[in-house]
């Protein structure tokens, strides 16, 4: 079956706000400052992303990353933990701080009249972390205590073990982000120091403005705050390339004193620069996220009634990210629903999408653009994930485009190319004990 | 009849009653391309009876698959086709749906609401397959340690309220409502004088009206719904329960009874719970997505500082009638249970009987205030706000609760703390682990 490009300039006009167009500037110690001026509420946020997720960790030490994530914040040279708090308080501020496989992320949004004193703190956060070594006993038992509760959550222990599965070996996308209990009570300050050393640079980082400040006055106090980091840049991250699975495998994890199985079901799919990457988006969206959960949740839920959740989700990345389906079950529906799941798989590589499946994702995804716009949370999210990515800076206004250059023949291959019951690797934890 | 409110500084709001009693709510709100349609109904799990229980959320499910003139093989891509995303959900007092797509979706997302609120079908199979569905649902709470700890313990604190069980429902209820029980609770309770339209977003207020008017006008409105008229007696002494189960990690809740959205003390409680751990803001729809801003806040030095705790929170709700102030705690790996529940009793009783400082309101006030303009950056958070508002109390409650907020006093919330954190109106909850045989 096959199709030509499907173009759809009237959705286009209909649906586009103005386009972001916002400002980039590359500060001389290599820093990259992205702002946009928006003026919906008298509020600011602020993202500094640095290169420096938890693919970065030490071999043997996985966690350090998170640890150093959860200590960051607790003191610099010039402030104690308390000021921080007290800052940060005062104002109304989360600073939330986010580790991924590549980007160790300090966030927060605050009032307009606070961005100045908000973003000198953030600054100071990510350039001259003190690390107590009070703070850092602290926080370890906060990530034992979030490793044990993580440990009885069958949805997690599903998730976590499909990773390790699909990247063996030590690979850094298949380790735990927070590693395990014996190695974060064995962290010492000294390996948190070193992390912060080996990684942390102005080379690494995006500093991301968005709200209700002027993009000069925003870029001109960030390149105040930011310019005089001096660092020489970190080796560029070397990770294993990732293989696919050459057969079917199944691992169980009994939880009997759960109500409910999760159930983890994936692939590894291909990176974020591949060329295929919005024909794998498109068949992801209408497989398995087009309203409830695409052609899974049509099956699974809607049909059969079997789960209350079902999804299937593509993380392309910097090397071959996961496809991963995901869904909870009753344990009296684990085989039913694995069935309907290896089921809609051979559907798909079979017949593959129709026509109208992808021109309806094609249109959601599309028309989703302006809401998935509208804050300054979500813009600054964007604007960091092109960048990370090269995206370039009219990525907002060129994706329709690229959505809309994809063909049937282009999804169903990437379908094709991933999907195979006959290679899945899937995980089921909670009161399952497996199929009698 | 129009009232014009300010729902929030430089906004204007049209508020508007059809004949059928609909009230419905415009903002027009130019920032982006968009618009959020929620219809809200004044329904919720305190509405049902014994047996009954979860029946309000199970409708709230059945009324996503099929109208009258909606088949249910097209429920689903009306609004997608908008790049819109759409939601529901139910809680003790209320049901609400929600759709927010670009604007020229306006027209569609009017069109369901009022297919929803007059034609949906309820068919046998339906209601059979969504049974699992609601039951699964119902188990992945159960998961959840602090979750099924949370449910415990409010159906203890609650002896005769409806707000004592749980929105999902028991699942023996679940497991034996019916089809007429679901449908016929539908009818009763999704009427024009039981529900509030509220549109925000890239809009032309009158246009909008026009619009609704044509959609929800002919719908007949019902018999004014029956309400609960139980009153909870007030709680005459502490009380305890513990829920013993495998798992990793122990929890600890403290929950006291607490005054309605419109109770003086209400706002005074706030402030005070912002002190406790940090402001978390008034929108049930996002505000819960960030932690609040609480390194400084009391309970979090006195338990996380202290390494008793690994998180702590609190979670003063705005809800039509008085339901709970509710602390929680994980406790930290290696911690003393004893010490956690008597640090946590021990900062209460300090601030019941002390009250706070003025260092304190000062800052409270500064996270509230920041946290109100946190809640409103989008068209689908503005129109929750005034959706939830009208249905609890009043949308005038929102309006005025920046206002409220500043004018509040020491005095109000020592008086406030001195009120509701007695020993007597209290409930202690602890989720203790076993361990785990794998």
């Amino acid at each position: 079956m096959s199709s030509t490009p499907h173009t759809s300039d009237v959705l286009l006009t209909a649906s586009r706000g103005a386009a972001l167009n916002p400002s980039r500037t590359v500060l001389d110690n290599g820093a990259v400052l992205l702002t946009k001026a928006t003026h919906t509420t008298p509020a600011v946020t602020v993202s500094l992303s640095m290169r420096a997720g938890s693919a970065a960790d030490p071999e043997g030490l996985a966690g350090t990353t998170w640890l150093l994530s959860r200590v960051i914040d607790r003191g610099t040279a010039t402030r104690t933990a308390a000021d921080i708090a007290e800052e940060l308080d005062s104002r109304g501020i989360t600073l939330s701080i986010g580790v991924t496989r590549h980007l160790f992320t300090l966030v927060c949004t605050c009032l307009a009249d606070d961005f100045e004193p908000v973003l000198a703190l953030l600054g100071d956060i990510l350039q001259s972390p003190s690390l107590p070594e009070d703070e850092i006993d602290t926080r370890k038992r906060e990530v034992v205590t979030a490793i044990r509760q993580d440990d009885d959550n069958p949805a997690v222990r599903a998730s976590e073990t499909l990773m390790a599965l699909l990247y063996p070996g030590g690979h850094p996308y298949g380790r735990r982000t927070k590693g395990s209990i014996d190695i974060v009570e064995r962290l010492t300050r000294d390996d948190l120091v070193r992390q912060h050393a080996a990684r942390f640079a102005p080379s690494e980082l995006t500093a991301v403005v968005v709200g209700d400040v002027e993009a000069g006055r925003a870029t001109e106090v960030a390149a105040r705050v930011l310019g005089g980091w001096t660092k020489p840049a970190p080796p560029p991250l070397r990770l294993p390339p990732a293989a696919r699975a050459t057969a079917r495998s199944r691992v169980v994890i009994p939880m009997m004193n759960k109500a409910q199985a999760d159930v983890a079901y994936g692939f590894v799919s291909i990176t974020r620069r591949d060329p295929a990457y919005y024909a794998f988006w498109l068949m992801n969206n209408a497989f398995g996220q087009y309203a409830i959960g695409g052609r899974l949740g049509d099956s699974i839920r809607e049909r059969q009634g079997m789960a209350y959740y079902v999804s299937s989700a593509l993380d392309a990345n910097v090397i071959e990210g996961p496809l991963a389906i995901r869904a909870g079950v009753s344990p009296a529906n684990v085989d039913r629903a694995v069935a309907s799941i290896d089921e809609e798989i051979e559907r798909l590589v079979r017949d593959g999408l129709t026509p109208q499946e992808l021109d309806e994702s094609r249109r959601y995804l599309i028309g989703s653009i302006p809401r998935a716009l509208e804050t300054n949370a979500a813009i600054a999210n964007f604007l960091q994930s092109g960048e990370f990515f090269g995206l370039g800076l009219d990525y907002d206004v060129r994706l329709p485009e690229l959505l809309n250059a994809v063909t049937l023949d282009d999804a169903n291959a990437a379908a094709r190319r991933v999907l195979d019951p006959a290679r899945a690797t899937f995980v089921v934890a909670g009161p399952y004990a497996g199929t009698q | 009849m129009a009232t014009p409110a300010e729902a929030r500084p430089g906004a204007a709001l049209r508020a508007t009653t059809l004949d059928n009693g609909l009230k419905i709510l415009i903002q027009e709100e130019h920032t982006a391309p968009l618009a959020s349609v929620w219809c809200w109904y004044k329904v919720g799990s305190k509405d049902e009876r014994p047996g009954l229980t979860g029946v309000s959320h199970w409708c709230e499910h059945m009324n996503f698959k099929g109208t009258a003139n909606i088949p249910r093989d097209q429920v689903k891509g009306i609004i997608e086709k908008f790049g819109g995303s759409w939601n529901g959900y139910t809680w003790i007092d209320q049901t609400t749906y929600l759709e927010t797509a670009t604007r020229d979706a306006l027209d569609r997302m009017l069109f369901i609401e009022s297919e929803r609120m007059a034609s949906c079908l309820y068919h046998p199979d339906d209601c059979e397959s969504e049974r699992t569905v609601i039951i699964s649902e119902l188990q992945g709470g159960e998961n959840d340690p602090d979750q099924l700890l949370d449910q415990e313990l409010t159906a203890t604190s609650f002896k005769a309220h409806p707000y004592r069980h749980p929105t999902i429902g028991w699942l023996p209820d679940l497991q034996t409502m019916t089809r007429d029980d679901l449908y016929g609770y539908y009818r009763r309770y999704y009427v024009p004088n039981n529900a509030t339209l509220v549109i925000v977003g890239d809009i032309v207020a009158d246009d909008a009206l026009r619009q609704a008017e044509r959609y929800f006008g002919p719908i007949q409105p019902g018999p004014e719904p029956e309400r609960p008229r139980t009153i909870e007696p007030e709680q005459s002494g502490e009380r305890r329960l513990t829920i013993e189960k495998e798992g990793t990690t122990a929890y600890l809740k403290v929950g006291y009874h607490a005054p309605a959205a419109t109770d003086p003390q209400f706002f005074p409680l706030l402030i005070l719970d912002a002190v406790l751990t940090g402001a978390k803001g008034l929108n049930l729809w996002s505000s819960f997505r960030v932690a609040p801003p609480q390194r400084s806040a009391r309970l979090y030095r006195a338990l996380v500082e202290r390494r008793l705790g690994s998180s702590v929170s609190g979670a003063l709700m705005p809800t039509e009638q008085p339901f709970l102030y509710t602390v929680s705690v994980t406790a930290a790996d290696g911690a003393s249970q004893a010490s956690v529940e008597s640090v946590l009793l021990e900062e209460l009783d300090k601030v019941r009987t002390g009250g706070i400082t003025e260092a304190e309101l000062a800052k409270a006030k500064a996270q509230l205030r920041a946290r109100l303009v946190f809640d409103s950056d989008s068209v689908t958070n503005i129109a929750h706000q005034l959706g939830y508002y009208e249905t609890i109390a009043s949308v005038d409650l929102f309006a005025g609760a920046p206002a409220r907020i500043a004018a509040v006093t020491l005095d109000q919330v020592a008086a406030a703390a001195r009120s509701t954190l007695t020993p007597a109106n209290r409930t202690v909850g602890w989720f203790i682990p076993l361990p785990v045989s794998r």
